[in-house]
């Protein structure tokens, strides 16, 4: 189990063998641009409720401000996080957790992996929860967190996250300097590609309209858009016009996601003031806040059919 | 005499959250055994990342019985009664006895409360223990509603005797414990029973575990300086890292490595805190050049290949550190360079400080106009002190310190001696925000000091200026600090500043500049106090960013100020988003805060309140230099039994005097004349106040306060034995009027030192 994977992409593939192997279902990212894979409603809002759930997912993410133009060994605009959620929690969380890192060729004989202290919290999506960040040889590989609360909500049961920053860990096991230097899939293969062959185009290319070129006027107003949207999606009746109990959740929630990849994108731009900042984080909080009071309602969130037993109970 | 040994097995426990844990797990379950009438000879709590222990050696096998008589009805009492008394102690009639009890019998009942078994109580006591523990921060998981660090994983609860080892039936949400633990996570995986406290430790030193983590320190520091001697080098010490380390690991393993060459011309503390705060390293020193030129890693285990694959993977990602280190290095270098210490500051225009208050360059610029004016007071050079109120801050620009906001000031001086700034200019950059702590160093540096001082003063100007100081428990700025901070650079400097006027000059400055981002208006309360916003509606604006327009009457918005008429408009104009406190107000509140911080910071050093409260009565309060003067002198001269006498004297003095006025409706103060002395200890004592007045008058204009309170309290002898010899409400009136007077003069030369009348005593 622990031969050296070869490539970025083995390290994905084996993750999503190993977790697909320990019963989880193996997802496909979400179609919008998110921050952290925590985004992807399969965290969020699974979290929420008493229905288990057990589900793996690779999630490219993007941080605009992260930019450097594919120059940076470390850092990245647009990057891949390997996310797993399981709830409940399962006792032997640790264990799988360690598991998988030997599933990726890292001899658990001859390094040192820790847990250290680091409490997570999510202040756009009202979310915390205590766990650690894994140090392997002192280098951060993962996240490890048992959410506490998500929107506001109390998690019970307990879901165990865990966040592997894939390309800084791909590039320890490959023993990678700089990012771009990775290679992508096989150096064998017929076409070799390095993570820089697919990426670094785009690297400078974000990066550059990221930081100049994004209209900060369109994406103010797509950003109110996006809030009004979801604010009026959720303000509709739970049932629609043939008498059918739908809580739109889900719809709602697409836009808490837009408006706070709009929100990284201002910051970018570095047209958003300090104080200015605490307001707009709060803004998609409250949206968020109001997805999960919606999915709670649903049949999946184990409120009942289509939010039909919340109305009754309010 | 059984011991019990308990082990609350969990995943990862935060190492800054052992060393309390430890001291509660043993507090709660003693206290509680104890409580439940269960004595022990000794007890104690050891951690590791994964575990809490506790042993109690000596436990008594069961709390003792405990017997009780209780006396009941009459016996002709009504049935009734007698059934109800059954009822209350549990027992029949035939085991009540009958006593004499004065003049009927009566029904006397004995209760006795067995014992009960020492485990039943642990068990009670731990399941309490482990419901109600004070972590700092805890948790749920899974499906349960426990709350512990992290999950609980497994409870070992075990009673030792002669007669062999038990568990004690324990289950605490589905958690039942047990007799086995788990070693080490890596080198001894699987668990294993044990059968006491010292079975327990050795098995888990055998599994790699070091129970202990006053030993597990030790072993870590052992090792690395050994290892550092080895190489010439020397450990740096840092007893926190070491706490902390050795809550991170269970089998300390200790490695050693080089810096590289391209990252030792970094500053020793960039490289000491990159790698204590982000690796958890401690720095190794080269003891001939004072260099860091290594670092100690501690693993949490040995490998086959001795280390050598962890040691590579930390020098790895400590290179990736100290590059970012470098890079930000090189590019705040480049900054000074290219535009000086305040190019590097200009960015601060854009970083608000507080939203009422300005943004931190409209704070820069208030300290500067103080620290300039603070200057000659503390023996800087004006234009010095400004050119470093100016730059003092420009490192919150650093790319340095954006990255480790620790290494604030101290980045700074670093740059201001790139920029060829002059040395008090560096000194102040890394000092002006000294001290901090109570037991931190106070600048003495002149420039230091006044820089320091105008931005602490600055900084409790402006949240008073907002109304927003320190209540209860709350100080989220920190004003409690800065306070203490101005007292201690004043008095540990000697420094003579009204501080009075300081505040006046800071608030009126803050005022200004707030009023200058904001719409200030004019506030005319109308006469019943309640239209106060639709006066608003029609109020006058005074200023609106004048600096642009300079538009703004100083003098009135000044003038609306000191009336505590002025105010600020919300963002849309339609509301008041607050009112300045009137300033005489303000400065008379802060000053307060100041002296109430002053008190503390006496009593620390044995001063007591009533003490300061003598010398806080007298004029020239504002000057804490002199305050403190005045309050040791008179501490002093209170402690040496003439000084408690003439306490005592003066007092006696005092309370006959304000009798005799109150009585006769007139103020004795003028007028005592030897000639109508009749006694020769009442000639004495005018003699003597004629000496001391001599004396003290000029003691007093050199505040010379010990010579002065010497003086004071050489009167003692004179004053007792007038006292002992003459009868101060004599029936001849002209000599009773005359002993008053004298009285009076006892009174104003003591109250001409200090308001002896506040001292307790």
């Amino acid at each position: 189990m622990t031969d050296t994977p070869r490539s970025f992409q083995e390290i994905i593939l084996r993750l999503q063998s190993y977790w697909g192997g320990k019963g989880c279902a193996v997802l496909q990212p979400y179609d919008m641009e998110v921050g952290a894979g925590t985004f992807h409603p399969a965290t969020t809002l699974r979290a929420l409720g008493p229905r288990p759930w057990a589900a793996a997912y690779v999630q490219p993410s993007r941080r605009p401000t992260d930019g450097r133009y594919g120059e940076n060994p470390n850092r990245l605009q647009h990057y891949y996080q390997y996310q797993v959620l399981i709830k409940p929690s399962p006792k032997d969380l640790q264990d799988l957790y360690l598991g998988s890192l030997q599933a990726i060729g890292i001899d658990l004989a001859l390094h040192d992996i820790r847990f250290v202290e680091d409490d997570w919290e999510s202040p756009t999506l009202g979310a915390w929860g205590l766990g650690w960040e894994v140090w392997c040889d002192g280098m951060e590989v993962s996240q490890f967190t048992y959410f506490q609360q998500v929107g506001g909500h109390d998690c019970r049961p307990v879901s165990g996250e865990l966040t592997y920053g894939l390309e800084r860990l791909a590039m320890y096991v490959l023993g990678i300097d700089h990012v771009m230097d990775m290679p992508y899939n096989d150096p064998q293969s017929p076409i070799a590609l390095s993570y820089g062959d697919v990426f670094r185009q785009t690297e400078r290319e974000y990066s550059r309209w990221n930081f100049d070129q994004a209209d900060t006027a369109m994406l103010l107003s797509h950003f109110e858009d996006a809030e009004a949207e979801c604010e009026r999606i959720l303000a509709a009746p739970a049932t629609d016009g043939a008498g059918r109990a739908i809580v739109m959740a889900h719809p709602a929630y697409d836009q808490c996601i837009k408006a706070s990849h709009l929100f990284n994108l201002l910051d970018a731009r570095g047209v958003i003031s300090v104080t200015e900042r605490q307001a707009y984080i709060g803004r998609v909080r409250a949206l968020a806040k109001k997805c999960a009071d919606a999915f709670v309602t649903t049949e999946a969130g184990g409120g009942g059919a289509g939010g039909a037993a919340a109305e009754v109970a309010v | 005499m059984p011991d019990l040994l308990i082990e609350l097995f969990s995943e990862e426990i935060p190492a800054r959250m052992q060393a309390r844990a430890r001291d509660d797990l043993k507090k709660l379950v003693t206290d509680g055994l104890v409580e439940a009438g269960l004595t022990y000879a000794g007890a104690a709590a050891f951690s590791t990342p994964r575990r809490l222990a506790l042993t109690v050696q000596g436990l008594t096998a069961e709390s003792p019985t405990l017997r009780e008589e209780r006396k009941g009805p009459r016996v002709d009492a009504p049935a009734a009664a007698v059934e109800g008394f059954l009822r209350s102690t549990g027992l029949t009639r035939e085991q009540l006895t009958v006593r004499d009890d004065k003049k009927a019998q009566v029904y006397m009942a004995v209760i006795e409360r067995p014992g009960r078994p020492a485990d039943a109580i642990v068990a009670e006591v731990l399941d309490s223990a482990i419901r109600n523990f004070p972590w700092p921060k805890s948790m749920r998981w899974g499906t349960g509603s426990l709350r512990w660090v992290r999950p609980l994983q497994s409870i070992l609860c075990l009673m030792s005797d002669e007669a062999g080892a038990r568990v004690v039936p324990l289950d605490v949400d589905g958690i039942v414990a047990g007799n086995t633990t788990e070693g080490h996570r890596f080198m001894a995986p699987g668990r294993f029973p044990v059968s006491s406290f010292d079975d327990y430790a050795a098995k888990l030193k055998r599994a790699h575990v070091l129970l202990d983590p006053a030993e597990r320190a030790d072993r870590i520091w052992h090792d690395a300086t050994n290892a550092a001697f080895a190489a010439g080098l020397e450990v740096v010490e840092d007893a926190g890292l070491l706490t902390e380390v050795a809550g991170l690991v269970e089998w300390p393993v200790v490695l050693m490595g080089r810096i590289g060459e391209e990252f030792l011309g970094l500053p020793p503390e960039v490289l000491q805190t990159s790698m204590r705060e982000h690796q958890k390293f401690f720095s190794v020193r080269n003891p001939g050049t004072g260099r860091i030129e290594g670092y100690i890693t501690v693993a949490n285990r040995e490998t086959a290949d001795h280390g050598a694959t962890v040691l590579a993977g930390n020098g790895k990602v400590l290179r990736a550190r100290l590059s970012d280190a470098r890079f930000f290095w090189d590019n705040d270098l480049r900054t000074v360079a290219q535009q000086g210490l305040e190019g590097m500051a200009a960015g601060l225009a854009h970083v608000t400080f507080h939203n009422k208050l300005g943004s931190q360059m409209d704070r820069i610029r208030r300290i500067e106009a103080l620290a300039r004016e603070i200057a000659p007071l503390v023996g800087a050079a004006p234009d010095l002190a400004a050119e470093a109120a100016r730059v003092a801050k420009a490192d919150l620009q650093s790319a340095m310190v954006g990255e480790f906001p620790e290494l604030q000031g101290l980045m700074g001086s670093y740059y201001a001696r790139a920029a060829g700034l002059p040395d008090a200019v560096a000194a102040a950059c890394k000092d002006h925000y000294s001290p901090l702590g109570p037991s931190d160093d106070v600048p003495a540096e002149p420039v230091s000091v006044a820089v320091a001082l105008a931005d602490k003063i600055d900084t409790l100007a402006g949240f008073w200026a907002i109304d927003e100081k320190p209540t209860g428990s709350k100080d989220p700025y920190a004003l409690r600090r800065a306070a203490l901070g101005v007292i201690r650079l004043v008095v540990g400097n000697g420094v003579r500043l009204e501080l009075r006027r300081e505040i006046d000059h800071a608030l009126a400055s803050v005022m200004l500049s707030v009023a200058g981002h904001k719409r200030a208006v004019l506030i005319e309360d109308s006469p019943d106090g309640t239209s106060l916003l639709s006066a608003l509606r029609d109020a006058e604006v005074l200023a609106e960013d004048f600096p642009e327009t300079l538009k703004v009457d100083r003098t009135r918005l000044l003038g609306a100020f000191v009336k505590g008429e002025l105010g600020i408009l919300t963002a849309d104009g339609r509301g008041l988003d607050f009112r300045f406190p009137a300033k005489a107000e303000a400065i008379s509140d802060l000053l307060a805060f100041f002296h109430d911080r002053l008190k503390v910071f006496l009593r620390d050093q044995g001063i007591r309140h009533d003490v300061i409260d003598a010398c806080l009565a007298m004029p020239g309060n504002d000057d804490l230099t002199l305050l403190v003067r005045r309050a040791e002198a008179l501490s002093a001269t209170l402690k040496t039994e003439d000084g408690a006498n003439l306490l005592q004297g003066f007092k006696r003095a005092n309370n006959i005097l304000t009798q005799a006025e109150a009585k006769d409706g007139v103020e004795y103060s003028f007028g005592a004349d030897v000639k109508f002395a009749e006694d020769d200890s009442e000639r004495a004592l005018f003699a003597a106040l004629d000496r001391a007045e001599a004396e003290i008058a000029p003691a007093m204009a050199a505040e010379d306060f010990a010579r002065a309170m010497a003086a004071m309290a050489a009167l003692r002898g004179p004053i007792d034995a007038f006292f002992t010899a003459v009868q101060v409400n004599s029936d001849n009136g002209v000599v009773r009027r005359n002993r008053l007077n004298l009285l009076s003069r006892i009174r104003s030369i003591c109250l001409s030192v200090a308001d002896l009348t506040k001292v307790e005593g």
